[in-house]
């Protein structure tokens, strides 16, 4: 669905798909992460972290007009490094502790030279995760497919 | 004259510390957590999300266990936390032919792109109590098969590609999106307002319309194209980032209805369509919307507006269980005042009843 955008910056497209490992982290394992990683960052707090809503759209026949289908809680926050990077954090639900951990881990990967870090320590591993989860929940899944055979009646 | 009464407040406070005591129960039986009830009734909680409008699972499963899992009181705390919350702004429209699959089925096509996935399903079991369930018995690790990667497209795209069926629904070109959360409702809607209204309604209404247009009340010959629950990704716009953010998924349930056909002097006979789009695992209330839906576009293909299901000012004011609840429990508050002026009134009629019944028989008797 996403990798292959037209128009999107490839810098740009590499920090959505950053923010998206860390938007579906459970806060606990991204806390637990963030903690162990032992990065010694001061961010101050710029805005949040703050819970609202969003209102989710849908489209009618599934690709037609949009609609408003209901609302969803999201959690945000806005960090700035030291150093002056402004990290940004969206996420479902309504963890401020994740949202702060999102935002600080958004504003370090502006700084190329700690993204390896990142990745090996916090990012990788949730990626990873997801990955893993992902594929046997399909795997599960498919083990439910239909398997249509026909029954020869009678004879010719 | 009007004259302000007051009291009860003591009665009001031992009233919600018994409440708070029947909710606990047994102090024996250990008390509920909200990741119990999050994963083990999880369809209750998705019901909760879906009618009350927002997802979110936690405080859906708070909502169920401080309802004591009365649904539609459930459903009414969620609404008003809402309405305490900042709004953010408006997601893009979620992909549903993207979404991490957990169940799709057809009963249009049986072989389709992507196969029929059965998923956690309630279909084909027998419906026996199962004591076992009693218990803490430990649920076997469900079987596991190589997935195919190959895309899912909808069953509405596969028809499509042959114009047997018309197109996904348009609303007219730069009209905004409408939305019933901030403007008052004014009828007749299009049908993006009439199914953001439907995607909140209550499930029990809708499904009894369902069932009446199947039972002749505005039939529409309907057959299930598709319905798929899955995982959807979300992505807000925000001024900060130039590009969508990712917000995370969404669990929804999407049904696409495939009704018999329509045609003009313009457009050739092709299969109508109906589409239900609900937060959650709730194949039920997104079916109900799909049938509803379609038979709410009466006035579009000129079908004779002759039941209720095509009634849309009827359907869409009585379908939020929030609204119908307020009404209809607010009977129980103090009618005193209304009920002593109707007693004046209802004594007076009597009188003049009784002394004008003498005058009526003896008229009658005359001729």
């Amino acid at each position: 669905m996403h990798g292959n955008r037209t128009g999107a910056k490839p810098e740009s497209e590499m920090r959505r798909q950053m923010m998206a490992v860390l938007a579906h982290a459970p806060s606990s394992r991204l806390a637990g992460l963030w903690r162990d990683a032992g990065f010694d960052v001061a961010a101050e707090p710029v805005r949040g972290p703050e819970t609202g809503l969003v209102t989710v759209r849908g489209r009618i026949g599934g690709g037609g007009a949009a609609f408003n289908v209901g609302e969803a809680t999201v959690t945000r926050a806005t960090v700035r490094l030291a150093s002056g990077e402004v990290g940004h954090s969206y996420a479902l639900g309504r963890d401020q502790d994740k949202a702060r951990i999102a935002a600080t881990i958004d504003a370090l990967w502006q700084k190329p030279e700690l993204r390896p870090r990142l990745e090996d320590l916090i990012l990788s591993p949730l990626r990873l995760e997801r990955d893993v989860n992902a594929a046997r929940r399909a795997a599960e899944v498919a083990a439910t497919k239909v398997d249509f055979f026909t029954m020869v009646r009678g004879e010719d | 004259m009007y004259v302000a009464v007051k009291g009860g407040e003591a009665a009001i406070e031992n009233a919600h510390s018994l409440l708070a005591d029947r909710r606990r129960g047994d102090r024996a039986v250990p008390a509920l957590r909200l990741d119990q009830i999050v994963e083990q009734l999880a369809l209750g909680v998705d019901r909760i999300m879906a009618e009350g409008s927002l997802y979110d699972r936690e405080l859906a499963g708070l909502a169920l266990k401080q309802s004591r899992g009365d649904m539609i009181e459930a459903i009414f705390l969620v609404r008003a936390y809402r309405t305490t919350l900042p709004r953010f702004g408006y997601t893009r429209p979620l992909d549903t032919a993207a979404m991490a699959i957990d169940r799709r089925v057809s009963a249009t096509y049986k072989d389709l792109p992507g196969g029929q996935l059965l998923g956690p399903t309630f279909d084909y079991t027998h419906r026996l109590l199962d004591p076992a369930l009693a218990g803490d018995e430990l649920a076997k690790a469900p079987a596991q098969r190589e997935a195919d990667p190959a895309p899912m497209p909808r069953v509405s795209d596969l028809l499509g590609d042959e114009g047997l069926i018309e197109a996904d629904g348009a609303v007219p070109a730069g009209k905004p999106v409408a939305d019933i959360t901030r403007e008052p409702l004014e009828f007749p809607l299009e049908r993006d307002a009439r199914l953001q209204a439907l995607a909140r309604g209550d499930e029990g209404f809708l499904l009894a319309l369902a069932y009446s247009t199947q039972r002749g009340y505005a039939r529409t010959h309907p057959v299930v194209g598709e319905i798929r629950i899955g995982e959807a990704e979300l992505e807000l716009d925000v001024p900060e980032l130039d590009f969508p953010v990712p917000l995370g998924t969404i669990r929804v349930t999407e049904c696409q209805m495939v009704n018999q056909f329509k045609g003009s002097a313009k457009v050739p006979p092709q299969f109508t369509r109906g589409y239900g789009l609900v937060f959650g695992q709730s194949e039920r209330k997104a079916m109900a919307m799909a049938l509803c839906d379609r038979a709410l576009r009466a006035s579009e293909f000129g079908e004779d507006i002759v039941a209720p299901a095509q009634d849309e000012e009827f359907v869409i004011s009585h379908a939020d269980n929030v609204q119908a609840t307020g009404f209809v429990e607010h009977l129980k508050l103090p009618h005193y005042v209304d009920f002593q002026a109707e007693l004046d009134l209802v004594r007076r009629m009597r009188t003049e009843f009784e002394s004008g019944l003498g005058e009526d028989e003896r008229r009658e008797a005359a001729e």
